[in-house]
């Protein structure tokens, strides 16, 4: 968006306060304004519009799910996304990986002084189209202030409550032999969009983020009656992380198969020329299901038809119970241990 | 991929295993020296195609792991100060020095950076002209020359601000070095084709020589590493002990001549520690003297003071070749990535950290085979 279109769409005299100030989270009229011209009429819904301290709302029949997650991405925007749309998406896929269908969020936003006032609009509009995108409404929130240089531009924090609409138990313990490995598309390119952009890193084609809800080809899976051991969502840590954790709980062994695994090229080669494994790199979009191997076909069928998960791909099972581990199967046939990254990915040197 | 998926090809990968079969008849013992091959030999599992008569060592081609303890220490010293930016590569961060290691520098208020190239850290000192910037100049032959770039533009933008704490060291003196020990069991070299793609392989030809040892310039794709082998055991059947280049898509015999320039303008060789090693004489590089005022260590008038390895840490042997890392009474309990006793569970590259990664079981037990 350009300052002409912020200028017309914008509901703040940009002309007055072209940025936030600390009286934006005072307490006082500009704190008000700001709530009411920016968060009240984009996210405009009749609970939040009660403009009541807390969100009045009745519990759906079902047992609930509750997720709470913070957003501190940098920068604010990026190829296939934003902070806004991410914090968004992030916590109705956690509530998705209970199999729940997502209901409301809450947002809380921690702004530093002096952020313009036009990037936090976008922001906000970013997380109004992503909320209509999977059908959740935001109904409470709140706002605070930070001195400059005691924030990074823009923190959010959200909470999703959802609702199970079915009797299954999804839960890593729930993980048997001889269950197959689904996962929902191709891997790494949220965390190699981040890094290219972060470090100034120019390839000849961009790397988009794969952020997206996932709550649709979950509830279809649920809809068809495909039992459920397991589902987890591929974020930080990546592929590597969420079966490590799922083979820790379940107290199990899980081969996958790297040929199976569908990487997109451009992210591969800003992989290989970084020395990163994209099964250790973050998506925002993806997740891996583990269903009994004879609801595994049907199980594909039902992703690939979805457009978020139209490359769902089988990886591999579950073997055996046993002390906790993962192997993948290279391309020359050989097995390894696929371990859980070791803290932050570091490039290297040569 | 192009020029990657032909080189990881399964079928042609087993062609030359089985060619590989018939060409040993006795037992050889082969050092790939670069850490980037240690590590696809056991991330593609490449060791499980190989005649069991022929037996692999690790060489000591890691950068992180051969960097000396007390340079460390220096570069925690000088990243501690307030006045400083100091940029690394990204690998640098966790290797512990004798206390701390960068990423707690970073914490605890350091203003350390992660980049690219050692011109992005020339950027920054021009765009901070307030601030110290101090690279980390690590590496091989294959990055002295992006590192004497940086000092050599440095130098033409006038900047003031703006030093390395240099730690480059040179590949064939440390083979040399490793042929002369008592304890040597290698009898061949693979050697790093990225090194030979600035160095070209001139300089092999007296090691091949002198110690009569075959060495095949390899890459680092799994048909490249199992072409090189071949090539080596052909060698050794025949007791020929030639250089032979198999990385001919990247390597040329003169390897890369104006980069070669650009390092012997800004750094002579000098003597240097490598860590778990010693001090091989003629190893390293420094700034020459035209050049001292861009060298950290003087800058920050540091004291260079020795600094003894965790008694427990057999770093020194595996980087010899002498020990495989599953062979250390700390690998893999007390000694993890997370919290490495020496450099090679640090770097990516270090032979501890890919068995570590990647094997920590037998192979057979990974495929589930009784």
């Amino acid at each position: 968006m350009n300052a002409t279109d912020f200028a017309a769409t914008c509901p703040l005299p940009i002309s007055r306060y072209p940025n936030i100030l600390m009286a934006h989270g005072g307490g006082g009229k500009l704190m008000h304004r700001l709530i009411e011209d920016f968060f009240g009429r984009a996210f405009s819904n009749p609970i939040l519009d009660t403009r009541h301290d807390s969100a009045q709302f009745t519990v759906p029949p079902g047992r609930l799910a509750m997720t709470t997650d913070s957003y501190v991405v940098r920068p604010i925007f990026f190829p296939g996304g934003d902070i806004g749309s991410m914090a968004v998406h992030g916590t109705v896929n956690d509530l998705a990986m209970s199999g729940a269908r997502p209901l409301y969020l809450t947002s809380a936003f921690i702004i530093e002084e002096g952020l313009p006032m036009a990037t936090l609009w976008r922001v906000v509009c970013s997380m109004r189209d992503a909320a209509e995108k999977c059908g959740v409404q935001i109904i409470t929130g709140d706002t605070k202030v930070v001195d400059t240089g005691k924030g990074d531009g823009l923190f959010i924090n959200t909470t999703g409550l959802g609702v199970m609409e079915h009797p299954q138990n999804i839960s890593p313990l729930a993980v048997q032999p001889g269950d197959r490995i689904l996962i929902s598309g191709d891997l790494g390119r949220h965390g190699m969009a981040i890094m290219a952009v972060r470090e100034g890193l120019q390839f000849e084609c961009t790397i988009e983020s794969d952020s997206a809800p996932v709550a649709g080809p979950v509830l279809d899976l649920i809809k068809a009656g495909i039992e459920i051991h397991c589902l987890r969502d591929l974020t930080r840590g990546g592929l590597a992380s969420a079966l490590n954790e799922i083979a820790e709980a379940a107290r199990v062994k899980i081969t996958i198969d790297q040929k199976d695994i569908p990487i997109r090229e451009d992210v591969q080669a800003a992989c290989e020329l970084l020395g990163m494994d994209p099964v250790h790199v973050a998506n925002e979009g993806r997740f891996l299901a583990v269903v009994p191997a004879k609801a595994a076909p049907q199980a594909l069928e039902i992703l690939q038809r979805h457009p978020v998960s139209t490359r769902a791909t089988i990886i591999g099972e579950v073997s055996e119970r046993s002390m906790p581990l993962v192997t993948i199967k290279s391309v020359l046939g050989s097995h390894r241990i696929l371990d859980m990254p070791s803290g932050e990915q570091l490039p290297r040197i040569c | 991929m192009k020029f990657l998926e032909e080189y990881r090809d399964q079928g042609l990968a087993r062609q030359l295993a089985a060619e590989l079969q018939r060409a040993t008849t006795r037992p050889w013992t082969i050092m790939e020296v670069c850490g980037g091959q240690t590590h696809a030999i056991i991330k593609f599992g490449i060791d499980e195609l190989l005649p069991e008569k022929i037996t692999l060592i690790h060489g000591p081609g890691c950068p992180v792991c051969v960097t000396p303890l007390e340079i460390i220490d220096q570069a925690l010293e000088i990243a501690a100060r307030p006045e400083v930016i100091f940029a690394s590569f990204g690998d640098m961060l966790r290797v512990p020095g004798s206390s701390t290691d960068l990423l707690s520098v970073k914490a605890h208020g350091g203003d350390v950076r992660i980049v690219y190239s050692p011109l992005d850290a020339v950027k920054l000192a021009a765009e901070n002209p307030a601030r110290e910037v101090v690279f980390f100049g690590v590496g091989f032959e294959t990055t002295a020359p992006a590192t004497a770039m940086a000092v050599y533009q440095a130098a033409q933008k006038g900047l003031k601000n703006f030093s390395l704490l240099i730690s480059h060291v040179l590949v064939p003196p440390a083979m040399a070095a490793l042929m002369s020990s008592p304890n040597c069991q290698v009898q061949a070299f693979l050697a790093a084709g990225h090194v030979c793609t600035v160095m070209g392989y001139q300089e092999y030809f007296p090691l091949a020589e002198q110690y009569h040892v075959p060495i095949v310039v390899t890459g680092f794709e799994p048909l490249d590493i199992l072409q090189g082998i071949l090539l080596t055991v052909q060698q050794l059947e025949s007791g020929r002990a030639e250089v032979e280049n198999q990385y001919a898509r990247a390597v040329r015999r003169e390897g890369n001549q104006l980069a070669q320039e650009l390092i012997k303008k800004v750094f002579e060789v000098v003597p240097r520690k490598w860590r778990g090693i010693g001090e091989i004489p003629q190893s390293g590089l420094a700034l020459r003297e035209e050049f001292a005022t861009f060298d950290a260590a003087k800058k920050f008038k540091l004291t260079h003071h020795c600094v003894p390895e965790p008694a427990e840490c057999i770093a020194g042997l595996i980087l010899q070749g002498l020990k495989k890392p599953n062979e250390c009474a700390v690998f893999g309990t007390r000694c993890t990535p997370e919290h490495p006793f020496g450099a090679t569970m640090v770097s990516s590259e270090g032979a501890c950290a890919a068995y570590y990664n990647y094997r920590r079981q037998a192979p057979k037990e990974m495929a589930g085979v009784p």
